[in-house]
């Protein structure tokens, strides 16, 4: 009876902690794989343009919407006790510290997590990553090192765009819907401007995109078993990679701003 | 040296529970095409996997050149890698590259040719494979599963290895169209003078192709020899399994 439980328990157990060793012992490989030729140029070229330029209208999206919010909530909220005038500057705090860089990571672990998943996924299942090895490339710095490389050094672009497009929601909505002076706006929104509100969000965006590049990788790496397989693998690419960001989010900004 | 190039003493190799490898010897010469037949699942393909070093065994020993393979680092495996070409059972073609960059990829990113050599190169070997120019700037999936064959026996050869491994190389195939890519293996090892390893289950690719044959059961060569041997041999196992039958001492697991 008790050794039927202990079995039970074990299992999962035991499968969690296997896993969790695989998962490292990727995560050391990959990286220890971008500091040794060869480099392919061209592979990191093609992902920097899928995971950077083509996620631009996402982003763009994603942050002047929620820049546009956060003014008219600010505004509601701080009407109350007479603070209209932080809108500008609670508009700046939470596009360039939290806004731009989680959500743009979310929309990004969801568009390029899952591709990058599903296009190695079918690479392994049709054998593309065998015939890989045994034409004597390594299949680490073919598909896994460009990816890595290009989405920690993508994303924090793309979050930096982020926040301009974001503030300027803000600006869009604090002006023509709200009734803020424009001067004034600005005025305030670059007087509040602290270089450490740009460095958090830039950090946060360089480990959310090594996140989504790993999560994308690896599970499309492990798929096995057709095309079920191919789809659990992005399920759980994206499904790890935005928990990974939340997590990971709370972390930084812990390590950043905890006294 | 030894006329041997494969060698291969007490292989074993399990996943789980599931003993899939049990005892393999087997001996490879120079220049000779041996094929391995057997029932799905016996452990074929696990046995080349382990040759080419992406599955590692649990026990055993396999000499290439007479040169351990099993435990070395990945730069070796790579090194040991240039030395062989494998023509997948599903092909296997990068479906991100156009034909003629699948036939020169070992040439482009490890002979280190430039561009317009390789796409020469890659030509020349697709005609030798009975493909017309036109088709090098196709992509794979625009390409019939014969066509696809061909081209990855292309790619498989375009490197001049030394010996070249056939996973299930008519599987999916009309008699035909095999006859001709069985035609097409045999020319091409040939005409490099390599050492063909196949596996099939496949027994007119298999009489065609072989100057040996060694069946493989229960994770252990059971079997081997010429093809003429093959049709007088008395072991039970070997008959049922080139006639085909579902009665004999071979139990087909449900």
């Amino acid at each position: 009876m008790i050794q039927k439980f202990l079995r039970k328990l074990g299992k999962p157990l035991v499968k969690f902690f296997s896993s969790l060793g695989e998962l490292s012992i990727f995560v050391i490989r990959s990286v220890a794989n971008c500091f040794m030729p060869p480099f392919y140029i061209r592979n990191f070229l093609r992902q920097v343009m899928d995971i950077g330029f083509y996620s631009l209208p996402v982003v763009g999206l994603t942050t002047i919407f929620a820049g546009m919010v956060i003014a008219i909530q600010s505004y509601s909220g701080f009407s109350r006790f007479g603070a209209e005038s932080a809108v500008a500057s609670v508009v700046l705090i939470s596009v360039t510290r939290e806004l731009a860089p989680v959500l743009s990571a979310l929309m990004v672990a969801g568009r390029i997590g899952a591709a990058m998943a599903a296009e190695i996924g079918t690479m392994r299942v049709t054998e593309q990553i065998d015939a890989l090895t045994t034409l004597s490339t390594n299949p680490y710095k073919y598909l896994i090192t460009p990816r890595i490389v290009a989405a920690v050094i993508v994303l924090p672009l793309l979050v930096l765009i982020g926040d301009v497009i974001g503030i300027f929601g803000g600006y869009v909505v604090g002006v023509y819907q709200l009734g803020f002076n424009p001067a004034n706006y600005i005025k305030s929104t670059i007087d509040n401007l602290e270089a450490l509100d740009i460095t958090t969000g830039v950090v946060k965006a360089a480990v959310f995109g090594f996140i989504i590049a790993v999560m994308g990788c690896y599970n499309g790496f492990k798929s096995k078993g057709g095309a079920q397989g191919v789809g659990d693998a992005t399920t759980n690419a994206v499904v790890s990679s935005s928990i990974l960001i939340l997590i990971f989010n709370y972390i930084i900004t812990g390590m950043f701003f905890s006294k | 040296m030894s006329d041997t190039k494969i060698k291969i003493t007490d292989l074993h190799k399990a996943f789980g529970r599931k003993v899939v490898l049990d005892g393999v010897d087997l001996e490879i010469k120079k220049g000779e095409s041996l094929v391995v037949i057997g029932g799905s699942g016996t452990g074929k393909s696990v046995l080349i996997k382990c040759i080419q070093g992406i599955l590692t065994p649990d026990k055993g020993s396999i000499l290439v050149d007479d040169e351990e393979v099993v435990g070395v680092s990945e730069k070796e495996k790579e090194k040991l890698h240039s030395k062989m070409g494998m023509l997948f059972q599903g092909g296997a073609l990068f479906d991100s590259l156009s034909v003629w960059e699948n036939v020169a990829f070992g040439l482009l990113e490890n002979k280190k040719m430039d561009k317009k050599n390789a796409k020469m190169e890659a030509i020349r070997v697709l005609r030798q494979v009975g493909l017309a120019p036109d088709v090098a700037d196709l992509s794979p999936s625009e390409l019939s599963g014969g066509m696809q064959k061909r081209v990855g026996l292309a790619r498989a050869i375009a490197t001049r290895p030394e010996i070249i491994f056939f996973d299930e190389p008519t599987t999916g195939l009309d008699p035909i169209m095999s006859d001709v890519i069985n035609g097409l293996i045999i020319e091409s090892v040939k005409g490099l003078g390599a050492t063909a390893l196949t596996i099939t289950h496949d027994m007119a690719s298999a009489r065609k192709i072989a100057d040996r044959i060694a069946m493989l059961y229960k994770g252990k060569i059971i079997w081997q020899g010429t093809v003429k041997e093959l049709d007088k041999t008395n072991n039970e196992y070997v008959r049922q399994f080139i006639n085909g039958s579902s009665e004999g001492p071979i139990k087909v697991e449900v």
